[in-house]
């Protein structure tokens, strides 16, 4: 349904969006995420067509919309857009707002497509109202209601949730993933929250300096993160030197991890080395494990208390830091030593960014 | 603004397309149209200090042993006199209306805004009629308790009251929304810390507004410095009375030029020094009403308060509109002719073409800051819209004298081509507009700049996304959206307008006598009466915005 290939866009001399290449088949949410500045917001205002591309292509429904050559103008791309800050025309009602893309239907197609929205956004009572009376949450649904009424062939969204409190943001995005299944509606969503892109997309897109750096499901972005900066910016999680024994085994202060070390770690990464080479091992706050029983023990530095669990930073005997995920009746206090072990699936391990040897 | 539009250009490549609104107009040529509009408002000056190059020496050194003098003194005192009369009173019914409660708080709250509906020059020859020896106040006196005198209104004293009384409200506007949004935190903090609330009033309130009092203060000396009606009244010699007469009376364009040059230099020191203040205005602790908590006066302060805002509405508004009144029945049914009507079609005329040029002048100005936002179209926003400080009569004189040269050059032209004649543009309106919309172009500029800040870049693209067309977006979003705003606009530009009077008495055609040329007309001949009928309908025609004013300001504040 979407298709951009080999895209490239530059503010003057500074390039913003490198050779970005990714698709969405009909019916899938995507999502690119990354840190502000990452040309992100960029890349969604090069599909909606406000940007020229500076090279490459961008195809939507098998049609080439974008190229160096030409581009398609917004409104005849058939494409809905929620903006972050929502872009309401304040002088149209709910009803006049999401009505406003809806010029090529009759007077009674128009009122049955907007009555169908209402309800799909729960916005049946404030129909009226205009969009200075609603709260923020029912001005994002109107945004979204008003987006997709013209049954778009694409569903773009910029930052959807930033303006909102995270209670509320947590429950829209819920609602926001149902009503996008409901209406089977393929969707680009760009944000920098990394619990709103895991919640709505099924595949994400981490962004970095005008690059894709990893096009994946949200599982593989947090458990087989392409690269340091993913792993960096997907999830919580501390690095520990390492030493690769062979291409199955690397060794690391709380012991020896077996399994695949992915020979093209760092995607360049240590390709080369097979052992004896010094390696960096990405620890999840649930690869370390409480035990009472373990031999091996770490202080309890500091602790965050978060209802389930605790998220435990512990001093391991090096002086490493390292997380720990502990479920919350296991209540340690701060400077008390306690049992760990380790609870690895994936091992993942990336070339040494600062020599010398593992602790 | 400049938050707004330093987002908008940090995202703005440097091929960005204008999102569809006048896509013909690249960036360049809205530069180029916001330059244009600029030019409106540097031209006069620059060809006023051009004069300086081709001095006439005999009137100058006239001009610099006999006028000057008795000019700068005369200036030097008024607006000191004005300066400290406008704060006292505005500073203090603002800080009453906002932060005590008394009997009528209210109601005084807009009332003693409508004394902006009456023009200066309205003020002064009702106060004249008043209080003269021979006026009926005096007479009274006289009657009830023997020969005596009142100090003599035709004064130095006489044009400082009328003046204060007149510009009071630009101070008591400012001031008052300062007291009531700002820093309501930092009022209270100083309570918590022990000081009481008149305490706080002056050591916390007080310094915390000045920018604004200043920035009030500086518009009401503008104000003073351009003003001609009342100073011409009451004979009082001033650079605008001086440059009338250099232009009617000496027939020296270039006496006129130099005397309003020099009036412009003030001029500008001001517009600095209120643009400086502007950038230390900051909010601060908005949307906290002060109703529930305001300061309970004893009976006695309560009275005094009351009695205080009393009388200054009753002198500067009640009795004023009264005595028009009285004289307007006493001369109805003499001047209410085809005459009259005919000076009320005119007003109604200009004032309406002047607001349709300020509009369309305002809007493109806008737009332009908006297709191609930066620092340089920042500027030249400002100096386009920095027409407001000029007076009338120095515009006057610096737009006909480009005007003028124009025509000749027109007229050359067209006599080669065999044609006869000796004006082209001279006798048309086009200098009065244009002198209008260079005075009145920032009054219209506000409104429909805030107006276009809320059409974000956003809601344009939100639009063109669902399909729509460069004309549709105009008309069914761009439209809507500033409608308000330039009804406000044109509603100021209007009654502003119907007030003027220099530009009008200099420049109109004619045939093109305004009310408030009848007015001038009827007061240099001392006939307030029949002054009283024109003035009236320029009060209530000033009303209108007032009335808005002050409902908009209850509304967000009370």
């Amino acid at each position: 349904m979407l298709k951009l290939d080999q895209v490239s866009q530059a503010y003057g001399s500074r390039e913003v969006v490198k050779n970005l290449s990714f698709d969405l088949i009909p019916g899938q949410i995507g999502c690119l995420l990354g840190p502000s500045g990452c040309g992100k917001t960029t890349v969604l205002r090069c599909i909606a067509g406000f940007e020229p591309v500076a090279a490459g292509h961008i195809e939507i429904g098998g049609e080439t919309v974008s190229s160096p050559a030409r581009r398609t103008p917004p409104e005849r791309r058939q494409i809905g857009m929620v903006f972050q800050d929502y872009a309401l025309f304040p002088h149209l009602t709910v009803a006049g707002n999401i009505a406003f893309g809806l010029g090529a239907l009759g007077k009674e197609a128009r009122q049955t497509r907007v009555d169908e929205l209402l309800a799909l956004t729960g916005l049946l009572e404030n129909a009226n109202k205009y969009p200075h009376q609603l709260s923020g949450g029912q001005q994002q649904r109107v945004a979204l209601a008003r987006a997709l009424a013209p049954r778009p062939r694409l569903l773009l969204m910029d930052e959807p949730f930033s303006n909102l409190d995270v209670e509320l943001r947590e429950r829209l995005t819920q609602e926001v993933r149902d009503i996008l299944r409901r209406e089977g509606m393929t969707a680009l969503i760009v944000t920098h929250d990394q619990n709103e892109a895991f919640a709505l997309a099924d595949v994400v897109g981490v962004m970095h300096e005008g690059i894709i750096q990893q096009w994946d499901t949200p599982y593989n972005l947090y458990h087989q993160p392409a690269n340091r900066f993913v792993a960096d910016f997907v999830g919580q999680g501390v690095f520990l030197p390492g030493m690769v024994l062979n291409n199955e085994m690397v060794e690391i202060e709380l012991g020896v991890l077996h399994g695949m070390i992915p020979t093209d770690c760092d995607a360049t990464g240590c390709g080369q080395c097979v052992h004896d080479c010094y390696v960096d091992v990405l620890l999840r706050p649930d690869d370390i494990v409480h035990d009472d029983e373990s031999l091996l023990i770490a202080e309890v530095e500091n602790k965050a208390f978060r209802g389930a669990d605790f998220l435990y930073t512990l001093k391991l005997p090096s002086g490493a830091r390292a997380l720990s995920l502990v479920p919350s009746h296991h209540d340690h206090a701060i400077g008390e030593m306690i049992g760990i072990k380790l609870a690895v699936d994936h091992v993942v391990a990336y070339r040494r960014v600062t020599p010398g040897a593992p602790g | 603004m400049p938050a707004e539009s330093s987002v908008l250009s940090a995202n703005t490549p440097a091929k960005f397309k204008p999102a569809g609104v006048f896509a013909f107009a690249r960036p360049g040529g809205w530069g180029a149209v916001a330059l244009v509009i600029a030019l409106l408002t540097v031209i006069p000056v620059a060809v006023i200090f051009s004069a300086w190059l081709t001095p006439e020496a005999d009137i100058l050194g006239h001009l610099t042993e006999f006028v000057l003098p008795e000019l700068l003194a005369n200036t030097f005192w008024l607006l000191l006199g004005v300066g400290i009369g406008v704060t006292v009173l505005g500073v203090s019914l603002a800080w009453l209306t906002a932060m005590c409660e008394f009997p009528g708080r209210k109601f005084f709250s807009w009332a003693l805004l409508l004394p902006l509906a009456v023009p200066a020059y309205v003020l002064a020859f009702v106060m004249i009629g008043l209080l003269d020896y021979t006026g009926p106040l005096q007479t009274w006196l006289r009657e009830a308790f023997g020969p005596m005198q009142l100090p003599q209104i035709r004064s130095r004293g006489g044009v400082i009251f009328v003046m204060s009384l007149a510009l009071y409200p630009y101070v008591y506007l400012i001031a008052r929304n300062a007291f009531l949004t700002q820093g309501r935190a930092a009022l209270e903090a100083a309570q918590s810390l022990g000081l009481n609330r008149w305490q706080g009033f002056r050591r916390v309130a007080l310094p915390m507004a000045r920018p604004w009092i200043a920035a009030g203060l500086m518009l009401a000396l503008m104000e003073t410095l351009a003003d001609f009606g009342t100073v011409a009244i009451f004979n009082y010699d001033t650079f605008t009375t001086a440059i009338y007469k250099a232009w009617f009376s000496l027939f020296s364009l270039s006496a006129a030029s130099q005397l309003s040059s020099i009036l412009i230099l003030f001029v500008l020191i001001l517009a600095l020094a209120e643009q400086r203040t502007r950038s230390h205005m900051k909010y601060g602790g908005v949307g906290r009403a002060a109703s529930h908590d305001r300061i309970h006066l004893s009976r006695r302060q309560a009275l005094l308060a009351t009695s205080y805002a009393g009388l200054v509405f009753a002198i500067a508004f009640l009795i004023p509109l009264v005595q028009l009144l009285l004289w307007t029945s006493e001369v109805a049914a003499t001047d209410l002719d085809s005459r009259y009507w005919e000076f009320v079609r005119n007003s109604l005329w200009l004032s309406g073409l002047g607001a349709a040029i300020v509009c369309v002048l305002a809007l493109l100005l806008g737009y332009a800051g908006r297709q191609k936002p930066g620092q340089f179209m920042q500027l030249v926003q400002r100096v386009a819209t920095i027409g407001y400080a000029f007076p009338g009569t120095v515009l006057a004189v610096g737009v006909f004298i480009p005007v003028a040269w124009l025509d000749n050059v027109i007229i050359d032209l067209l006599k080669s081509q065999g044609w006869q004649g000796t004006e082209v543009l001279k006798g048309t309106l086009l200098v009065m507009l244009l002198a209008y919309a260079v005075r009145f172009l920032a009054v219209g500029f506000g409104p429909v700049d805030s107006g276009l800040q809320r059409v974000t870049r956003n809601i344009d693209e939100a639009a063109r996304v669902m399909g729509t067309s460069t004309l549709s977006l105009l008309s069914r979003v761009h439209l809507p959206m500033l409608r308000t705003s330039l009804f406000t606009a044109a509603a100021l530009a209007f009654v502003d307008i119907m007030k003027e009077m220099p530009i009008t008495l200099m420049t109109r055609p004619f045939g093109w006598d305004t009310l408030a040329v009848r007015v001038f007309e009827m007061t240099a001949e001392g006939e307030w009466e029949r002054a009283a009928l024109p003035s009236v309908a320029i009060i209530l025609a000033g009303l209108i915005p007032i009335i808005f004013l002050a409902g908009r300001g209850e509304n967000t504040h009370a």
